[in-house]
């Protein structure tokens, strides 16, 4: 279990705080579950006011992490610290932090007015502090007319409020929001997002999002850390994260991407000169070191693709088996000589209606910048 | 609920019910009819009635006692239950399936056993020399056997452990129900374990609770084997009552007064219960 801890004195900075988010740093933290590890080694730094995702398959240790930063499960190894104090020791409801349910969680034999009250209550405000808070947070997630009825006459977005409302109320140090959009229909989804987002901002509230959808993390996240396996594969932007997948994990799992198998030629000014399997010859720019001769994957998305009419040595010859106008977006269905599928994804000009199939070859937009990974890592 | 829904209302179809409305009538309801009617008989060819055997009973403070005996015995077999349960329960919902198979086992396991059985059971360890006083002796806990059998006390161990299933199996049915959400919620939010027992689980708990309680009130002052048994002569209940007023006595239209009383106590207590749920949701 957890070493003892300087217990520091954390009583003014409590009343200090709220100006400014309280940093949460996750400090080598590792949790076993019988003889397997669910979170190895993780250290995490967020700072204050920003929100943080965490991303990925179900049994990456995301969901594990949320309930160590809780108090809901005592982490084997390692620290939780929120703003300048260790809460390792601390049981759930001394560590002031608010969590937002993927079922909302809200008390079913209680009325909204009552949900909202309950943690006001159990920290000891007075009757009058209590109603005068539980309107203000009606007001703030504008459900001023609900107050009075049960959690079940209410639809999943509301229900939704109502649980963001009663975690908010009593200023929690640490926003914890646990797969909160997943049981909502994909338009009410991005309000509350836009909700979720304009109210963590206003509560000026550092914030720990746990989802394993990637739109919903891009979305809102400030910073993405990528979870597989217990461990954080990459931490960084949402651009950095979909532009710069650091493994081929991070690449499949973020965004849809194409891969292809090559050969380093050799090396021209900052690019490797790659041979595909398919015969193009692509320039690729990358941090890592390879020699001549070594086997590479290269990834690319759909949007770094483009059809030509005409075959020149960056292009490889395809057959278009399938075109779908998305809106804004005419999405390629290409299949190589080799049987594989291979998706381009064009911005649709007004008028543009899909081309006719048939042959015809596939290259690199101008900007792309496409990613090399060595052979082995796949 | 579903079938009902599909049909207008009014125009349920009451021949489905027939059936068992008939046999409800001639094996249930008519019986208590005429128990009804007996208990103003004033002679034993009811002949004649009389409120004689009404008054005979409750002006007797003797009489009286039995019934607040019966009331109470129920009472606080409900209590003890209770007190017992909600441990085992808690335990339950916080259990990996494995642990509730085995919970639900070691639950179910005295309904095996007839309560016949489990009475005299209970008088091999309640008695002078039985497991219970041996081991206070041994432990110098007490000088001399403690008296359990023929006590309000040992009468209530036995029935608390014989009807304990009947608490416990509504009660685990239900809060095996609770979204285990609910209770992280609570914490979250600042509440102790025990404030999240009493707002949270506790109340949500109750249409279980009620369940348990009422099954257990009805069967507590109805145990009719395990009041006699374990109660002796000296301890007398409603049924014992009854039983010896019309296979001893004789006096039916005096047993069915009993009888009728027993009823009307227990249906009572069951609408207390159901009563205290409603209270309780509400607030």
């Amino acid at each position: 279990m957890n070493q003892p801890l300087p217990v520091d004195q954390g009583a003014n900075a409590a009343i200090q705080r709220r100006s400014v988010g309280e940093p949460l740093t996750l400090d080598g933290i590792t949790h076993s579950y019988g003889d397997g590890l669910a979170v190895d080694d993780v250290t995490l730094q967020v700072a204050g006011g920003e929100l943080v995702a965490l991303l990925g398959p179900s049994g990456c240790g995301k969901s594990t992490l949320l309930r160590i930063v809780a108090g809901f499960l005592n982490q084997s190894q390692g620290h939780v610290k929120i703003g300048e104090r260790f809460v390792d020791s601390l049981p759930p409801n001394r560590r002031e932090v608010g969590i937002v349910f993927q079922n909302y969680a809200l008390f079913p034999h209680m009325t909204v007015a009552d949900n909202i009250a309950y943690g006001l209550d159990a920290r000891g405000d007075s009757r009058s502090d209590q109603r005068f808070r539980v309107e203000k947070m009606l007001k703030t997630v504008r459900m001023e007319d609900f107050g009075d009825r049960k959690p079940g006459q209410l639809s999943g977005g509301q229900q939704q409020r109502v649980a963001l409302a009663r975690a908010l109320a009593v200023q929690p140090r640490i926003l914890l929001l646990d797969e909160p959009f997943a049981a909502l229909d994909k338009n009410l989804r991005l309000d509350m997002q836009i909700e979720i987002k304009r109210l963590q901002r206003q509560f000026a509230l550092t914030a720990i999002l746990v989802t394993h959808d990637q739109e919903e993390a891009m979305a809102i996240a400030d910073r993405i850390a990528v979870m597989r396996k217990g461990r954080i594969e990459q931490l960084g932007t949402p651009v950095e994260i979909y532009d710069q997948p650091e493994t081929l994990f991070v690449n499949d799992f973020i965004g849809s991407s194409n891969r292809f198998e090559g050969e380093v030629l050799g090396r021209e000014a900052d690019r490797y000169v790659i041979r595909l399997d398919n015969g193009a010859i692509w320039h690729i720019a990358t941090s890592k070191t390879f020699s001549t001769g070594d086997a590479v994957l290269v990834t690319a998305r759909p949007e770094q693709l483009v059809l030509v009419d005409q075959p020149y040595d960056g292009a490889f010859a395809v057959e278009r088996t399938l075109s779908l106008p998305l809106g804004g977006t005419l999405i390629h269905d290409v299949e190589t000589p080799k049987g594989a599928t291979i998706k381009v994804a064009a911005p649709r000009r007004v008028g543009e209606a899909a081309p006719p199939l048939g042959p015809t070859h596939c290259a690199l937009t101008e900007n792309a910048a496409p990613i090399l990974f060595p052979k082995s890592a796949g | 609920m579903a079938g009902a829904a599909k049909n207008e209302p009014g125009r349920v179809d009451w021949r489905l019910a027939a059936p068992l409305g008939f046999t409800y009538l001639a094996f249930f309801a008519a019986p208590l009819l005429i128990l009804l009617a007996m208990s103003f008989a004033a002679d034993d060819r009811f002949a004649s009635f009389s409120m004689d055997s009404w008054v005979k009973f409750w002006g007797d403070p003797f009489y009286r006692g039995v019934v607040y005996d019966t009331v109470r015995l129920g009472m606080v077999a409900v209590l003890a239950t209770s007190a017992l349960s909600y441990p085992i329960a808690l335990l339950f919902i916080a259990s990996g399936p494995l642990v509730r198979k085995l919970l639900i086992f070691i639950i179910l396991l005295p309904l095996l056993t007839s309560v016949v059985i489990r009475t005299f059971a209970w008088i091999v360890i309640l008695a002078r020399e039985g497991v219970v006083n041996q081991t206070l002796l041994a432990l110098g806990l007490t000088s001399a056997p403690l008296n359990l059998l023929q006590t309000e006390l040992g009468l209530v161990i036995a029935l608390t452990q014989i009807e304990m299933p009947l608490m416990l199996l509504p009660l685990v049915t239900v809060m095996q129900q609770i979204n285990p959400s609910l209770s992280d919620a609570s914490r979250a939010l600042g509440g102790s374990k025990w404030r999240t027992f009493f707002r949270v689980i506790l109340p949500l708990s109750l249409p279980g609770w009620i369940a348990g309680a009422t099954l257990v009130f009805a069967s507590a002052t109805t145990a009719f084997i395990s009041q006699t048994v374990i109660g002796g002569a000296r301890l007398v209940y409603l049924p014992s009552l009854i039983w010896q007023q019309s296979m001893v006595v004789f006096d039916w239209p005096f047993a069915a007064v009993a009888s009728v009383t027993l009823l009307v106590a227990v249906l009572s207590g069951v609408m207390l219960f159901s009563l205290l749920g409603r209270f309780a949701r509400t607030t």
